[in-house]
């Protein structure tokens, strides 16, 4: 076994642990880790079982089997890449209808609170609204 | 028959200082249309000047884009119940006593969206930088293959949509650089779609042609738009 082998052990193994642990503080979601795990499992994997790994490598061609590993981590790398890009995509069209919907519930509360006698109290949702208005959002993004 | 209600629906970004003008302009049509401001997330006093000035104000809590912020007036528009909208940029540069143009087809029945175009008599009419007029002509010639429809001014800004298409528009509707893209979104929901000619002033307004780098990006995120929007079928429910 050469260094290169105790290496890929290594850095898969912590790479795992540290995913693991990620999900264990809810710094990364279960739905989020799944694809990772796949990535750190099946590394580690092909770094511990020496035969697997030089089959797969000539399957693919490779002749150095320690490439292989690399070809590997590419390809989850760019799955998991494609799959953020999906999900920022997402998140920014929910971002966009929660930000009409608010703008023109706000307005709506505005209409409302003008048709109310004067002098009357805020209720809280009013407050909220004009906060909104005033352009001043607490906690920031 | 009822009489039509209308709403002009102006985007705003940054633009306290044009929007009394615009509103002026606005409010001398006979028409007796409602205003409404959609506060693209402006850094300024939009908002502020705009409720001063006595219209419908719909404040986004941040920048949407034009796109974006086009779509909340269209909601808006469906929400309180408009028979037709009218998109009329807040920087001045179209002329509220041509909204009449727009309307006609709409109201005699034979378009569902008309666009206000610049050229859509030769030699009429106002000229940009040769760079954007380039740039123009290059998206009427993709719209025109792709659509298999000829628009003079695919990225004329001045619309007016009867009620069947502020529906769709309100949740179906490009973002970022919409005008020539949403051409190719009314075709697939089969809406009709005319154009009228317009004057319109010479502001140039959007995409500046001295800024090259963001002109090119324009160019090659509205292609890109066009070709994967001819792919797409309508959304279910709509």
């Amino acid at each position: 076994m050469g260094r290169i082998d105790l290496v890929a052990i290594v850095v898969s193994a912590l790479l795992l642990g540290y995913i693991i642990e990620s999900v264990r503080r809810r710094r990364l979601r279960e739905e989020y880790s799944i694809l990772w795990l796949a990535t750190a499992a099946v590394l580690l994997l092909l770094s511990l079982v020496r035969p697997a790994l030089s089959i797969l490598a000539s399957a693919l061609g490779i002749l150095t089997p320690v490439n292989a590993l690399f070809v590997i981590g590419f390809a989850f790398m760019t799955i998991i890449l494609l799959h953020f890009s999906m999900v920022i995509s997402r998140l920014s069209r929910e971002n966009r209808e929660l930000a009409q919907r608010y703008a023109l519930l706000v307005y709506r509360l505005q209409e409302e609170r003008a048709l109310r006698e004067p002098g009357e109290p805020d209720d809280a949702v009013t407050v909220v609204a004009r906060q909104a208005i005033t352009g001043h959002i607490e906690g920031g993004v | 028959m009822q009489r039509q209600r209308i709403v002009a629906i102006v985007p705003a970004y940054n633009e306290a200082a044009s929007l009394p003008h615009v509103v002026r302009d606005l409010r001398s049509s006979p028409l007796g249309l409602d205003i409404v401001v959609v506060d693209d997330g402006s850094k300024d006093e939009t908002s502020v000047i705009a409720r001063q000035l006595g219209v419908a104000v719909v404040t986004l809590p941040f920048n949407l884009g034009i796109g974006g912020a086009h779509q909340t007036g269209f909601q808006y528009a469906v929400e309180w119940g408009y028979d037709i909208a009218v998109q009329f940029d807040g920087d001045g540069q179209h002329l509220a006593r041509e909204i009449p143009l727009l309307l006609g087809p709409i109201e005699n029945g034979g378009a569902d969206v008309v666009v206000g175009s610049r050229f859509a008599i030769k030699g009429h009419g106002y000229r940009g930088a040769p760079a954007r007029r380039a740039g123009g002509v290059m998206l009427s010639v993709l719209v025109r293959l792709l659509s298999g429809h000829v628009y003079t001014d695919v990225t004329s800004g001045f619309r007016a949509l009867n009620a069947r298409a502020l529906h769709i528009a309100a949740v179906d509707y490009p973002q970022d650089f919409p005008e020539p893209e949403s051409l190719l979104t009314f075709r697939r929901y089969n809406l009709r779609v005319s154009e009228v000619h317009t004057a319109m002033q010479g502001r140039v307004g959007g995409i500046s042609s001295i800024n090259l780098w963001r002109a090119a990006y324009y160019m090659i995120k509205v292609t890109l738009a066009l070709c994967i929007e001819r792919l797409r079928a309508p959304l279910r429910g709509v």
